[in-house]
């Protein structure tokens, strides 16, 4: 292209993208999927659990305040993070997985902004019709039709953000007393903050920006393209079957017809035409469009279709695709798979084994030991007791090793404490050793702290070192 | 097996920037213009910024900025309000009978916390951060006590210090330096009796002449029998715990030249709850009586 005098445009205002409504199988599976994630997010801070007086009753309660996560019979406390670390691996494994066989399944059907935009544009549709009436309203000039039509879209639109963050906040606290807070305007300033921050970027997200979201600012995408290979199940359109385009039943003219139906529907506001291109989502309203022009012409489904480049490359050259289920089973899917189900394993395990009751030891290393006036050498542990039960519990604390030792608890004459119900409790220990025992001369010896719950009987230990006079 | 070759289908058309190196041309993939703007709207948020809040750095400090934020300043409020908060229970505390505030479970925990502030300040400079002492320093967790282990002892202790100038009330003793008084011999031979009834080795014959000397010149203080006396502030001498050492080298020294361990009256630099606090603090560090 030769140099022309006006330097080119370097920065370009967005395209307005107007999705055209489409009926299809595709369609179906993202309007449940929809309803279903919606409807989780929405009610879940609503179900009740019961956990005895005392205790909350919201099923699923992040509560921030006494730092606890209750999860309908699981309750996980600060300590324990390592579950959340844990499902942020699986999550993030499962994400590799789905990427690698699948593409952008989570672009297409599950992601929050392409879910929340999916809705806004239906209550687009509902409020200023479809396709052709909208780009006819975006032209029109700003009169009393045009401001109602938008103001009431727009109130409908913040009023769905304002559920959005509402919902948010109920995950944190009860959320019958937050609501009946809210209304009466007595809730904590932090609860109106957080909805209003929320029913804004909502409003904002699935309002305004849309697909500038997805092309420009989220990183997602971009990382994706590291885990799909030839294998992996895309959106393509078979060029080789629908070129060149043209008016149907005509000789020497491709199946496609050049009716515009994908692009029409397309929300990334793309050709699919043009090949694999980084907008794309994947959420195969494309395929529905173009599946209904071809019943129409009497053609065979699928011009546009998932599919995967291998796939592609046999079938132009006039072979069949392979089944989906051999693209889907790989090495690099299964080492996924695999990966994921070990993690979760893990946690499964780990949540099976840990014990209503728990302790933490930590020796008191300054100083290692102290010499008491009858020459008894004495070693200082913090130790930190936790009840998981619902009643306050009877600890009792004691210890085995292989020489003689003795126990004392600071504040107390006997071995057992009063833990409070769904506490932790830290108390001091002494452990002591006679002049005469082998301990108080031996550098190291090793010594097990046992915590019994006196009402169940469980028990719990932990390994720790009695420290001696070096002499 | 070699990939099978993909043919892609035509790219609409691409403006390019009208570079071109050897063939090579730029295309132009415009920006979106809202990324533009919010980079002109985060310069001008920087520059207001900078006006607003302390930033272009000077000589001496910073320009303060218009909304007079600093970080010093904030600190200082928030310690206000701690101890504005906290004035209630300082007010109980300065006043509190130590002896029955265990029976306070809020002012007691109040108490320790504040005591190991206190304590960490004033005290561990000596007695250690983990309050174990050193040589000449006496260790607070054991159960031995120069002048008294009940609280109200170690709250005494802490507001009048020892051998001090600068307190009339400070616990004193002196004791003599006894080599002026003894000879060196005599001074070995009470150094073995110590031994002797610390159960230590010892000469047994130097011992039993140590043992005359000591009930004509240590036990009006260190008492008959050698176990001490917490009126006068003598140590035990019979039991396994020593504040310069129990060796013969170092009782020898002990006994020749004397020692004079001070202690200041931190009743004269800290406020009465501070005090309170730090004898609750080290009255629970495990050897409080």
């Amino acid at each position: 292209m030769p140099p022309t005098d006006s330097p080119p445009a370097l920065y370009a205002a967005r395209e307005p993208v107007f999705p055209r409504r489409v009926k299809g199988r595709f369609r179906n599976l993202k309007w449940g999927l929809m309803a279903l994630m919606l409807g989780i997010y929405y009610i879940t801070p609503w179900i009740r659990w019961d956990r005895g007086p005392g205790m909350p009753d919201q099923a699923v309660l992040i509560d921030l305040a006494t730092r606890r996560f209750f999860f309908f019979w699981i309750e996980i406390w600060p300590y324990e993070f390592y579950f959340v670390a844990g499902l942020l691996i699986m999550a993030g494994l499962g994400l590799f997985l789905f990427t690698s066989a699948l593409g952008r399944v989570w672009c297409g059907y599950a992601c929050p902004q392409t879910v929340w935009t999916d809705l806004f544009i239906l209550v687009e549709r509902w409020i200023e019709g479809d396709r052709n009436a909208r780009v006819r309203l975006y032209n029109a000039k700003w009169d009393a039709h045009k401001v109602r039509l938008r103001l009431t879209k727009w109130i409908v639109w913040l009023l769905i953000g304002l559920a959005t963050g509402g919902a948010w906040v109920f995950y944190f606290t009860d959320a019958p007393t937050l609501l009946s807070n809210l209304i009466h305007g007595t809730a904590h300033p932090v609860a109106y903050i957080t909805m209003t921050i929320l029913t804004l970027t909502t409003f904002f997200f699935g309002g305004v920006a849309r697909e500038q979201v997805c092309i420009y600012a989220c990183p997602w995408p971009r990382i994706q393209a590291a885990m799909m290979d030839e294998d992996t199940i895309t959106i393509g359109y078979r060029d080789w079957r629908g070129e060149p385009r043209g008016k149907a039943n005509v000789e020497g003219h491709g199946d496609c017809i050049d009716c515009m139906a994908c692009v029409n529907v397309c929300p990334m506001g793309i050709d699919i035409r043009d090949g694999q291109q980084m907008a794309c989502i994947t959420c195969g309203l494309c395929i529905d469009a173009c599946d209904d022009t071809m019943a129409r012409i009497g053609k065979p489904r699928g011009l546009i279709d998932y599919y995967t480049l291998k796939d592609e490359a046999v079938e132009r050259a006039g072979g069949t695709a392979k089944h989906i289920w051999k693209h889907i089973l790989r090495p690099r899917t299964l080492l996924y798979t695999g990966l994921w189900s070990l993690v979760g394993l893990g946690l499964l395990f780990a949540l099976f084994i840990r014990s209503d009751i728990d302790m933490t030891v930590a020796p008191v290393r300054n100083p290692t030991y102290i010499v008491q006036s009858d020459g008894t050498i004495r070693n200082v542990y913090d130790i930190r007791l936790r009840n998981k039960f619902n009643d306050a519990r009877q600890f009792h604390l004691s210890l085995s090793a292989d020489s003689i030792l003795r126990i004392g608890i600071e504040g107390t004459e006997d071995q057992t404490v009063t833990v409070p119900a769904d506490e932790t409790l830290q108390i001091r220990v002494y452990v002591s050793a006679r002049p005469q025992d082998h301990a108080a001369h031996e550098e190291r010896t090793a010594l097990r702290f046992w915590v019994e719950d006196v009402t169940s009987g469980d028990r719990a230990h932990v390994d720790t070192i009695f420290n001696g006079k070096d002499n | 097996m070699s990939k099978p070759p993909i043919k892609h289908a035509p790219k609409p058309e691409v403006s390019t920037t009208g570079h071109s190196w050897d063939g090579i041309e730029e295309l132009n993939n415009p920006l979106p213009r809202w990324w533009v703007w919010i980079l002109y709207a985060t310069i001008v948020w920087g520059i207001g910024y900078t006006i607003a809040y302390p930033a272009w750095p000077l000589i001496s400090g910073a320009t303060p900025g218009l909304l007079g934020f600093s970080t010093r300043a904030q600190v200082e409020q928030d310690i206000a309000a701690v101890a504005e908060a906290n004035s209630a229970l300082t007010t109980q505390l300065a006043a509190a009978d130590l002896t029955k505030i265990s029976d306070n479970p809020t002012l007691d925990g109040f108490a320790k916390n504040a005591g190991a502030a206190v304590f960490r300040a004033n005290c561990s400079q000596c007695h250690g951060s983990g309050a174990a002492g050193a040589k000449g320093f006496p260790n607070l967790l054991d159960d031995d006590w120069l002048w008294g282990g009940s609280i109200t002892d170690i709250a005494y202790t802490i507001n009048h210090g020892v051998r001090n100038e600068q307190d009339p009330d400070a616990r004193w003793s002196q004791m003599p330096a006894f080599g002026e008084i003894l000879t060196a011999p005599e001074i070995d031979q009470v150094v073995q009796y110590v031994l002797s009834i610390s159960d230590q080795e010892n000469d047994a014959t130097m011992a039993v002449a140590g043992a005359t000397l000591f009930a004509d010149n240590c036990a009006a203080c260190h008492g008959d029998d050698g176990k001490g006396n917490r009126d006068l502030g003598a140590p035990n001498l019979t039991d396994a715990i020593w504040l310069y050492g129990g060796d013969k080298a170092t009782l020898t020294e002990t006994v020749t030249k004397a020692r004079f361990g001070v202690m200041p009256a931190w009743g004269l630099r800290l406020s009465p709850d501070e005090v309170n606090a730090a004898a609750v603090y080290v009255h629970q560090l495990g050897g409080g009586e």
